[in-house]
Formats: structure tokens, C-alpha cells, sequence
């Protein structure tokens, strides 16, 4: 227990966040166990041939079939195979990519608001409020009626509407470390505006992006197969969205349509969140070792625990 | 007065940002493919027909001048006409609003309730075996779809214990009494309402703990502490404190349950605004989803400008310049 209690980075107190880093990785579970998942996940995602022989799409098999030694997690209503169905439904999830991209454009903004300030900043962010006012999925389902349902299309609007978080938090770091002695000396020393934000605002803003990135691709994940759920996108190709939809036809029949792949998408979302954890503990070393109401009656300071 | 004086002022902005929504969704539609005039009219016409309906929509305007008009008929409460259901959106958008209300609000009083108990407990057992599985529990919560939680929580409660009806907001013959229809609402209220309202649950219990844990590093729970006051009141002053900045993130759940509201009544056939966009989705009907992006910009903006008002009503630091 105590090396739990240690990962939770209580005792990582006061040593160098980043260094033994191979030690570290195995001290915080919530990282090790995150990034193991999504080194599967995205194994899976890109090599599903190598994981089942059956064919998702292929039918004529014996509907609604129980897990068996043939079809690990059973079969569906036409007879496909569902284990084959959640492991070449796993890259589907392209909205990962689509993030990244939202991710970089939320760090020029949000570095433009934070360095610039003034009419910049003003504009800036109220663009980021109108964004965020903007309900995601009814604009996704609108673009569904109006221009057909091209998932591509709504991975990248999804992911667009997914820069104003990263610039919001950016240009509160850039905002509050320009202010710190280093940032003065730098600009003492006749930094430019640009060379300030490169060297030394940035890099100091990028454990709070590091942290929010994984969420950000998690809830890009969870909006996708949402849309999938609801019946958008290519019915040709597999999705954990299309298997829970059609699943609710059958819910009293077959469970195992309902439960695994939802099993399988809440683990990759879960793990990405992990992962975020993970990150957070690694960049913020010093938490607080003892409770500050006092130790709780009968309770053991955690010092005593380990 | 001057509580007032920022409320209006905050209105005031809100109201471009519903303008700058409309004109986004106005923009959107005219890129679609085709033309609106065949969608309308039907297919087979004679040219001149096509004219006269073209002349007749102001189809034959310039576009600024199309726009113009948009949102003069919006502002006068016109959401446009359903090309499928044949009546107009603003009345559909009505007719369902009660049932996504009722379903909404009692997600969110179930999410802030809970999770601000169990928030606190966290915190006040912060490192051990209670808050680490309180933790272990949020996390998961917060990576669970909502549809698939509802799909569960069907599959358990419905099909198998017979406890839940499986879907639906009222049972097939309404029972007879006004106390037994209350009553039969409800009964179908409770599992679509438990799934919409986990994942904000999760993230105030999260929040919550965090704000907690925080405020009580501050010297006033020191001083607090020095002058001997019993632990619960010490407590009481940094959950007051915690509170703050958990009410301005209250505002951004609306955003989480406009997305959760349609897909959890897909799954539950719940029939409120949710369903509605699927339906029209499905039919292609897209004035009846443009009235509902508008409908979702203009609730989200008025739970923002509700939560900056109320910020400035509960916390006394806060003046208004």
C-alpha cells in the first residue's frame, strides 16, 4: 500500500519531477496503466488483422449468438462477429488526430491574448466564448442534414470547436508568468515579444497543455461515437457507436451486444484520462503530504503509514 | 443598483454572441449543396414556377439582404417552418421543451446535490481508502458515454430486475389519477435523469474536493484553527470558499447536457428536444435543428450570464466598475 500512497506524489516531494525517469513512470500507476491501454488501443486500432481472422462486415453466421469459443464476445443481429466488429471499430476514432490540431491552434490564440493583451486579448476571447456557446452535437447533426454524414467533416468541426479550452488556459499561464522575475530579466536582457513566448513562456505552459491534451482527445472520442451511436456516418464501416445502436433492438436477447463495446470505448476514454492524471502528478511534484484539517480521529498521519 | 447595472451590461453582450450563432448557422446552410428553392418546391416545375417561388421566399435578393431578414424574423420570435412535420419549429421546439426541462433539471440538481456531498467527504478524508475510491470512482464516471450508462442502467433495471420502465415518459394508458400521473412520471424520470446526470456529477465531486483541499491551505483556516473553533466550522468556512469557483464551471455544464439531453433521449425515448433533432436529422429537416442549435446557444448563454450574475450576488469581493 505504501508505494501507492507514495504514487499518489505525496512523497515525490522534493525531488526533480523529470528525472530517473524510468522509475518515476512505474511510481505513478495512473500513467504507466494509461499508456499501457492506449500502446494496445492503438495497436488494435491500426493492426486489427492481428488480433481476429473474422471479418466484421462479413454476415451469415447464426444471429445473436452468446460468447463463445468460436466468437469470443458473441455474434450480432446478422450474424457478425463482435470481437472482429470492436477491434477494427477501434479506428474509428479518428478524432484524436483532428484534436492535436485544435490543441496547437488553442496555443497561438491563447499565447496571442495572453502576450498582446488589449484589443487582442478582448477579441480573442470573446471568439472563444462564441465558440463555446456554440452547442457541438447540434451543430454536428446539422451539418449531418445539411451536407450528408461524412464523419470526416464532423471529426474536424468537433475538434475546431475544441481550441477555446487550450487558449483559455494558455493565456492564463502566459498571462502569469509574464509577470514572474524571469520573464523581467528576459525582457531586461532585450528579449523580443517572440522570442519571450518561445523560449521561455511557452515551455513553462506546456505542462498545463500536456495535462489537458489527453482529455481533450478523450471527450473528442466520446462525442464521435456518440454521433455514431445516433446513427451518423458510414454504415459500411464498423464503429462501437453503430454495434450499441443496433444493440438496443436486442437488449433483452443480447447483452453482449450493449455491454462490450461500450466496455471497450469507456476503457480507452478512461485510460486517456489516466494518462492526464498521470501528467499532472509528474508536473506538480510538491502536494500536500498531511491533511490540513489534522488527522481524522483513529485515523494515522500517512507519515506513520509508510 | 450597480448588481443590476452589470447584469444588463452582460446581457448586452450576450445578445451579438446569439446574432454571431445565427449568422454562423444562416452561413452553413447556404453553403449545403443544393438549391433550397427544389427542396421547397418539390422536383418537376416549370422554370417559371421555380421564379415565382424564388421571388416569392426573396430567394432572388442579395445575400446580405437575405441575412438581414433572417434575423429580423428571428428577433421577432420566428424559428421557421418544418419542411418535414409541416408546422412551425418554434411551436415543436415548445411543445418538447417542458420534457427535456424536467429531465435536464433534475440531472443537474442530482449532479450538484450529490456531488457536492461527495465532494466534501473527500476532501475531509482526503488520502484515505474513502477518497481514493471516491477518486477511482470519478474518473470512471467521467470516461463513461452517457448513452452507454443509459444502456446499462435499461439492461439492469428494466429488462432484468423489472424495477424501471425501459422507455418512454409515461406509462401507455395514463393512469387516472393527477398524483398517480406525477407519480408514473417520475418512475420513468429516474433512470434517464441518473444517466445524464453521472458525468457532471463526477467533475463537480472532483472539482469540489480540489476547491476544498485548497481553500483549507489558506492562513484564515490557520487562524481558524489557532483560535480553537471545532473542525465542522472550520470545514463550513473553506466549503463556503470552495464554492466560488465551483459555480462559474456550473455554467459550462450546460454545454454537457445539451450533448447528453439528445443522446440520452435516444436511448430512452424520452420525448423532449434530444429526440427531436435525431428525428430531424434523420429526415434531413434542417430548420427544426437550426431552431435547436439557436434554442441550445441561447440557453448556454443564459446559464453564463445567470452564473456571472450569482457569482457577483454570493461573493461580497467582487465590485462592479
Amino acid at each position: 500500500m505504501a508505494d501507492v500512497a507514495d504514487a499518489q506524489g505525496r512523497s515525490t516531494h522534493g525531488r526533480r519531477p523529470w528525472g530517473r525517469r524510468g522509475r518515476l513512470l512505474w511510481q505513478i500507476p495512473d500513467l504507466a496503466a494509461g499508456g499501457m491501454v492506449m500502446v494496445v488501443a492503438c495497436t488494435v486500432a491500426l493492426f486489427p488483422q492481428a488480433v481476429t481472422s473474422a471479418d466484421p462486415m462479413r454476415t451469415g453466421g447464426v444471429p445473436l449468438q452468446p460468447p463463445s469459443h468460436a466468437h469470443p464476445l458473441g455474434t450480432d443481429d446478422l450474424g457478425r462477429d463482435l470481437w472482429s466488429n470492436v477491434a477494427f471499430g477501434a479506428h474509428g476514432q479518428g478524432g484524436a488526430g483532428a484534436t492535436a490540431l485544435a490543441t496547437v491552434a488553442g496555443v497561438a490564440v491563447g499565447a496571442a491574448a495572453g502576450l498582446y493583451g488589449g484589443w487582442w486579448d478582448e477579441g480573442l476571447m470573446r471568439g472563444a466564448e462564441f465558440v463555446q456557446v456554440i452547442p457541438r452535437l447540434l451543430v454536428a447533426l446539422l451539418l449531418v442534414a445539411l451536407f450528408g454524414g461524412d464523419l470526416l467533416i464532423l471529426v474536424a468541426v468537433i475538434a475546431l470547436t475544441g481550441w477555446p479550452m487550450t487558449a483559455r488556459l494558455v493565456r492564463g499561464e502566459v498571462l502569469a508568468l509574464r509577470e514572474r522575475d524571469f520573464a523581467l530579466a528576459a525582457r531586461a536582457l532585450g528579449a523580443s515579444g517572440w522570442r519571450l513566448l518561445w523560449r521561455h513562456l511557452l515551455p513553462n505552459a506546456f505542462p498545463a497543455v500536456l495535462v489537458g491534451l489527453p482529455i481533450q482527445v478523450g471527450r473528442a472520442i466520446l462525442i464521435e461515437s456518440g454521433l455514431t451511436f445516433l446513427g451518423v456516418g458510414d454504415p459500411g464501416v464498423p464503429s462501437w457507436g453503430k454495434v450499441m445502436q443496433s444493440a438496443q433492438a436486442y437488449m433483452r436477447e443480447a447483452w453482449w451486444l450493449a455491454v462490450f463495446p461500450g466496455i471497450a470505448l469507456t476503457v480507452t476514454v478512461l485510460a486517456l484520462y489516466l494518462i492526464a492524471e498521470g501528467l499532472h502528478t509528474l508536473t506538480t511534484p510538491t502536494l500536500a503530504r498531511q491533511h490540513p484539517l489534522g488527522p481524522w480521529r483513529g485515523e494515522r498521519r500517512p507519515a506513520d503509514a509508510a | 443598483m450597480p448588481l443590476l447595472r452589470f447584469a444588463g451590461r452582460r446581457m448586452a453582450t450576450a445578445l451579438p454572441m446569439l446574432a454571431a450563432v445565427a449568422v454562423l448557422t444562416f452561413v452553413l446552410v447556404r453553403l449545403a449543396p443544393g438549391d433550397p428553392v427544389y427542396v421547397l418546391a418539390g422536383e418537376g416545375g416549370t422554370p417559371a414556377y421555380y421564379a415565382l417561388v424564388r421571388q416569392r421566399l426573396g430567394l432572388d435578393r442579395p445575400f446580405p439582404e437575405q441575412l438581414a431578414r433572417y434575423l429580423v424574423t428571428l428577433a421577432r420570435g420566428d424559428l421557421g417552418w418544418s419542411l418535414h412535420q409541416q408546422r412551425p419549429v418554434g411551436e415543436l421546439i415548445v411543445e418538447r421543451l417542458p420534457a427535456t426541462l424536467l429531465l435536464a433539471g433534475m440531472a443537474f440538481l442530482v449532479a450538484t446535490a450529490a456531488g457536492l456531498v461527495l465532494g466534501v467527504w473527500a476532501a475531509v478524508r482526503a488520502g484515505s481508502a474513502v477518497d481514493r475510491l471516491l477518486l477511482v470512482a470519478a474518473t470512471v464516471g467521467s470516461s463513461l458515454p452517457v448513452f452507454w450508462t443509459g444502456l446499462l442502467l435499461v439492461l439492469v433495471f428494466a429488462w432484468h430486475l423489472h424495477w424501471m420502465p425501459v422507455q418512454g415518459m409515461t406509462a401507455a394508458p395514463a393512469p387516472a389519477t393527477a398524483a398517480a400521473r406525477v407519480l408514473d412520471v417520475v418512475h420513468h424520470l429516474v433512470l434517464p435523469a441518473c444517466a445524464l446526470a453521472l458525468q457532471p456529477l463526477a467533475s463537480v465531486s472532483r472539482l469540489m474536493r480540489l476547491k476544498i483541499l485548497e481553500a483549507l491551505a489558506e492562513p484564515y483556516i490557520v487562524t481558524a484553527r489557532a483560535k480553537g473553533l471545532p473542525r465542522g466550522r472550520v470545514l463550513a468556512h473553506a466549503v463556503r470558499n470552495a464554492l466560488l469557483p465551483v459555480l462559474t464551471v456550473l455554467g459550462g455544464y450546460a454545454q454537457m447536457l445539451v450533448t447528453g439531453a439528445v443522446l440520452t433521449e435516444t436511448v430512452f425515448a424520452w420525448p423532449g428536444l434530444g429526440w427531436l433533432a435525431l428525428d430531424a436529422t434523420l429526415t434531413r429537416d434542417y430548420p427544426v435543428i437550426l431552431g435547436l442549435v439557436l434554442t441550445g446557444a441561447a440557453g448556454t448563454v443564459a446559464l453564463n450570464w445567470l452564473t456571472d450574475v450569482l457569482y457577483g450576488v454570493v461573493d461580497p469581493r467582487i465590485t462592479y466598475g
